[in-house]
């Protein structure tokens, strides 16, 4: 087994719904999604987030477009406009799911094939 | 026959452009989605400080653009822009198409009423109700499928559900039964996939978004479906973005919760038994969708008010700039309680450091950021006490810790702003029915 980040892994997107996060991890083959329905269970997600997430998680599979879907309750601050929070519609909740450490064997680490990162352009300095 | 449903608006302040692209490759259905649970909070603070507004208040923009194409008998608008006060969009819609020269043409506006629960809001037992803002039920597809077969060729909504502005012309323009479930589910996942304009196209796409073509011009989305309900995602030739299984994936799981129960006040859809099949040059088809019967209730939100919240950002610099940023926020926090100002909610985020991320965020040993921006935020029961706490921030710029700057022409502090609770319930379909209403008007 090898330790990598989902972000090297999946595509994330993630909405709202009152003081519901919804967030969906998406693979980008069989392999990948086997592993990480073994590794991103409910529990690993409720302890990731913390004390952000106040609630209970719940997981759905869509296993014809290779997703795996979490429903984080109580995870706004009450909801987009009763929300203390910056981020009062967790727009960034996929990219916090991303930054999770999983086990996976080790073909489909060496298989990841999300490792680039975005190139940045600085002017001369 | 194929139906071309374009989609011109994915939420209230939407980008113009695109909405000349989708019109130009020629759709039937231009249909602008302008509504999301916060929205209606805005548009209800829109309300409280005049009567007559409390619609998205962009309308007429896009009006202008599909006007022409409508009077040509090219294409037809729905939207839902109607927010909390669809007959004063109505009356908008008419008089943004007189003013283009429809008077006399015999142009029909439908303006679907009748989803506000308001004046019910008591009977039903809401949570909060006798101090609802707002309360709305999110109708399906059937009055816009009403006023679509009476002629209306410019259809203004409230509270309909997202989906079902872009299944209504499909069940107009097929026939598709309201017991048919695989073809409205086939219908609503195609709404689903077009309602959140750019979304579908390349926008907020969590893969190599840095390829995106054209970035600039990112295109909002069309859907080509036949009468079976099989459909291909697409956009128009030569705008920016992307269209491939990728995106598509990506967006047909947004928001849904149970993917294999998608609730639709006219259908439950499985997405999971959708076949996505990516044919390249930015086309994706789907097929195979399945759907149950509708849900015995629809869903509504009902809004109540939350008190009040105010909030502060201070940055500081380099060296130990989140220790800086704590302190500076933790001397806010202690002389507002010292002055005895009751605030009942405190929430602290630090930029730089685990602002958004919390504790999903790994902080190396020794991180000592180039600079770090602290935010204050809080919740009080009353306006006034929501302004006190941020008048400390200016005190900080002499008597704080060292290295403050970047408050921001704000200086610092906000203006207070109403907290509103949006609390879902669900209701017998008979109640809202017997009220929903269409209302036609003809220049």
């Amino acid at each position: 087994m090898t330790r990598i980040r989902l972000v090297d892994l999946c595509g994330a997107r993630c909405g709202d719904k009152g003081d519901i996060s919804d967030i969906s991890l998406f693979a980008d083959d069989a392999p990948s999604y086997a592993a990480i329905k073994v590794a991103v269970t409910p529990e690993v997600v409720k302890t990731h987030f913390g004390s952000l997430v106040r609630g209970p998680v719940e997981r759905y599979e869509a296993p014809n477009v290779l997703g795996l879907k979490f429903v984080l309750h109580e995870a706004l601050g009450g909801g987009g406009p009763r929300s203390l929070r910056s981020d009062n519609l967790g727009k960034t909740h996929a990219a916090a799911l991303l930054r999770l450490w999983v086990e996976v064997p080790d073909d489909v680490a060496v298989g990841a094939a999300r490792r680039r990162r975005a190139p940045v352009e600085r002017s001369r300095r | 026959m194929t139906i071309k449903l374009g989609c011109g608006q994915g939420f209230y302040g939407d980008g113009l452009a695109p909405v000349a692209d989708v019109l130009d490759a020629g759709v039937d259905y231009l249909v602008c989605e302008a509504l999301a649970e916060l929205t209606l909070a805005i548009l209800q603070k829109d309300r409280q400080r005049d009567e007559s507004l409390g619609f998205t208040r962009d309308l007429p923009l896009y009006l202008q653009r599909a006007l022409p194409f409508v009077l040509e008998g090219r294409t037809r608008f729905i939207t839902n822009a109607g927010g909390i006060n669809p007959v004063a969009a109505g009356r908008a819609a008419f008089d943004a198409a007189r003013a283009a020269g429809a008077g006399g043409t015999g142009l029909k506006i439908a303006t679907v009423v009748g989803d506000d629960l308001r004046s019910k809001a008591s009977g039903l037992e809401l949570p909060g109700a006798d101090q609802a803002l707002f309360a709305n039920a999110y109708l399906g597809a059937r009055p816009i499928v009403e006023a679509l077969a009476a002629g209306a060729r410019i259809v203004i909504t409230g509270r309909v559900a997202d989906a079902s502005l872009f299944t209504a012309p499909l069940v107009h323009e097929f026939g598709w039964r309201w017991d048919d479930w695989d073809r409205l589910a086939a219908g609503v996942a195609v709404g689903h996939l077009l309602e959140c304009s750019g979304q579908v196209t390349g926008g907020n796409y969590s893969g190599r978004w840095w390829n995106n073509p054209d970035p600039t011009r990112i295109a909002f989305p069309i859907g080509e479906v036949e009468p079976d309900g099989t459909a291909v995602i697409t956009k128009p030739k030569g705008t920016g973005g992307m269209v491939t299984f990728d995106t598509v994936r990506e967006q047909l799981l947004y928001e849904v919760h149970d993917p294999a129960r998608y609730l639709n006040p006219d259908v439950i859809a499985d997405f999971t038994s959708l076949n996505l099949s990516d044919r390249g040059e930015d086309r994706v088809q789907l097929s195979g969708c399945r759907g149950m019967a509708a849900p015995q209730t629809y869903k509504g939100l009902v809004c109540t008010p939350a008190g009040w919240a105010g909030e502060c950002r201070v940055t500081y610099t380099w060296p130990d700039a989140e220790a800086k940023a704590r302190a500076a926020l933790g001397y806010v926090k202690a002389r507002t309680v010292a002055d005895g100002v009751p605030v009942e909610e405190w929430w602290e985020e630090y930029f730089g450091v685990d602002g958004f991320g919390g504790p999903t965020v790994e902080i190396p040993d020794g991180w000592d950021p180039p600079e770090v921006t602290g935010r204050l935020a809080w919740r009080t029961t009353n306006q006034a006490d929501a302004a006190r706490p941020a008048r400390e921030v200016g005190v900080l710029g002499l008597s704080g810790p060292p290295g403050i700057s970047g408050l921001g022409r704000a200086g610092g502090g906000s203006r207070p702003t109403q907290l509103l609770a949006v609390d879902p319930f669900l209701i017998e379909r008979e109640i809202v029915d017997s009220q929903v209403r269409v209302d036609i008007q003809e220049l």
